[in-house]
């Protein structure tokens, strides 16, 4: 297995407070990796340290390395970095614009093609995400519409519009319908094959359900990284453990 | 009538003062309607709508009343100001909000707001002392001028265009930048394609606001215009504003001629009522400037 992504003494300060401390995991090629915790464990701040999101707080610096493929993302120019690692939040939020323009975005700012090859490119990420027999009479009006499930699809499917090798998750299923979230459980089974993804969740049988390797973070440290089964069979240690049989949380 | 039987007495009683309070403001716009046009709309009658309106010749004591000239200075001179506002309002009001570290933003945007507590007069005798020998010399023609007024009415709308713009600007959630920035978009791309258009309409109705302001000014804009009744040809041309044209005669004006500047005030109404209330007009702004805007950028 490939290493995609490595995270090496990576440490995140937002001004004097410590997030993440002495990170170091590795994120194998084409595995959907879990990172759970308690709120304030810093799952998030990893999840956008590998897209330098993070970027965006004035206060924010950041100790050790994390690589993609082996190269710093701090050598990467944000721009290229974010085309190669999308993203998608917890709060679906699609541009107030169009279903077909919300898709066409991210392509259209990296200089991909033309209209034929756009409307190809639409209707293939609205099929990769569950969405596309749902919206496809109705690709001009505005994604506003759409209720919260279909909304976090459109994401979804506006991140694999732009090709990306990653695609981070940052709770995605959080404000979801039953239905909704599996439907968005059941595309990443199939769209592993294609990319590696990182899903950040509060839900620890999702992350059960759906992933190949888990990470535990707790109060800004790296708990515990394991393969799913030992973390939710037999974790070693044990802080993991009452975490995961809801002792607290 | 807005007091309903199962309210508390105390309920009843502050619905009356807030009733009484909120009509009493609207009714004294309404008495300042009814008295302009009673005053001013005899002599437009009198003398001809068309006549009022297109007539180039404003001669008080010959009997002509036409105040073409006037309202071809009030459009040159607001279009002026708009065209130098806009840009400057809101590329600082996007510099303060996207760009600037919030220490600046903080003592700024308090400095701008300022300008707006500054009396138009001290902007009209800065225009006068500086702006006006300055166009004299450098660009020919008596120096107050359209060009003038464009200048010192541009700076003073820009509190008014800055303040609102960087509230709505604020107001667009961080996450669309975020989700444009995660899409692969640049800084400015994201600005462009998502804030921008997020925040259109409260922009847009900054410089509406900024527009009614530049229409109504007076005093600065009567000291370095040059006040000559005629249509501009060239934007070193002096020129009268129909505000300004009250002002001026207004204080020896009688009979006619002073019914005839209750009229200059009527269509002055007229025109301060189609910018506040026409929707037309966003969708105009949005073809004029936005459009085309987006074909030079991207």
């Amino acid at each position: 297995m490939n290493i995609k992504i490595s995270a090496n003494n990576l440490s995140a300060y937002f001004g004097k407070k410590n997030t993440l401390k002495n990170i170091n995991l590795n994120v194998y090629c084409n595995e959907i990796m879990a990172i759970i915790g308690p709120a304030g464990s810093g799952k998030t701040t990893f999840l956008r340290s590998i897209n330098r999101l993070n970027d965006l707080s004035n206060d924010f610096s950041y100790k050790g390395n994390l690589l993609l493929d082996g190269e710093d993302v701090y050598n990467i120019k944000p721009e290229i970095l974010r085309r190669r690692v999308g993203m998608v939040f917890a709060m679906p939020r699609p541009l107030p614009r169009s279903i077909y323009e919300n898709i066409v975005y991210g392509p259209k700012l990296a200089g991909t093609a033309s209209k034929s090859d756009l409307n190809a490119l639409v209707e293939k990420s609205l099929k990769s995400a569950f969405l596309w027999d749902e919206v496809k009479d109705r690709l001009n009006t505005s994604a506003m519409k759409l209720s919260g499930g279909q909304q976090q699809r459109l994401c979804i499917a506006r991140t694999l519009a732009l090709r990306p090798e990653v695609i981070l998750l940052d709770e995605p299923c959080s404000g979801l319908d039953p239905i909704s979230t599996a439907k968005i459980e059941e595309a990443m089974q199939i769209l592993k094959k294609e990319y590696t993804f990182i899903i950040v969740t509060n839900n620890t049988k999702q992350a059960a359900r759906v992933s190949d390797n888990v990470a535990f973070f707790l109060m800004g440290e790296l708990i515990e990284y394991n393969s799913a089964q030992n973390i939710f069979t037999i974790p070693e240690d044990k802080r993991t453990d009452d975490y995961i049989s809801g002792r607290f949380g | 009538m807005f007091v309903k039987d199962n309210m508390s007495t105390k309920d009843k009683l502050i619905t009356c003062v807030i009733y009484t309070v909120a009509f009493s403001a609207i009714s004294i716009l309404l008495l300042i309607t009814i008295f302009i046009f009673r005053k001013g709309a005899p002599l437009i009658f009198k003398i001809g709508i068309p006549n009022f309106i297109m007539n180039k010749t404003w001669a008080p004591l010959g009997s002509q009343y036409g105040i073409f000239s006037m309202i071809m200075g009030t459009i040159w001179i607001t279009a002026g100001a708009m065209i130098i506002g806009i840009p400057l309002g809101v590329s600082c009001s996007i510099y303060l909000v996207e760009y600037a570290p919030l220490i600046i933003r903080k003592i700024l945007k308090p400095i701008i707001e300022l300008l707006a507590g500054i009396p138009s007069v001290v902007y009209g005798f800065i225009g006068v002392v500086m702006l006006a020998p300055f166009i004299r010399i450098h660009m020919g023609g008596p120096g107050l001028s359209v060009l003038a007024g464009s200048i010192i009415l541009g700076i003073m709308i820009l509190p008014t265009i800055v303040g609102i713009s960087i509230d709505t600007l604020q107001a667009v959630p961080n996450s669309y930048r975020e989700g444009a920035l995660a899409l692969g978009a640049t800084k400015w791309q994201s600005i462009y394609k998502v804030v921008l258009p997020a925040a259109r309409n409260g922009i847009i109705a900054s410089i509406i606001l900024g527009m009614g302001r530049a229409i109504g000014e007076t005093m600065a804009v009567i000291m370095v215009t040059g006040n000559s009744a005629n249509v501009p040809h060239s934007i070193l041309d002096p020129v009268r504003t129909l505000t300004s044209n009250i002002a001026l005669e207004m204080g020896y004006a009688t009979g006619d001629h002073q019914q005839a500047l209750f009229s200059t005030g009527i269509v002055l109404f007229i025109f301060i009522m189609i910018i506040n209330t026409n929707h037309l007009l966003k969708i105009y702004f949005y073809y004029l400037l936005y459009l085309p805007l987006q074909f030079f950028v991207l």
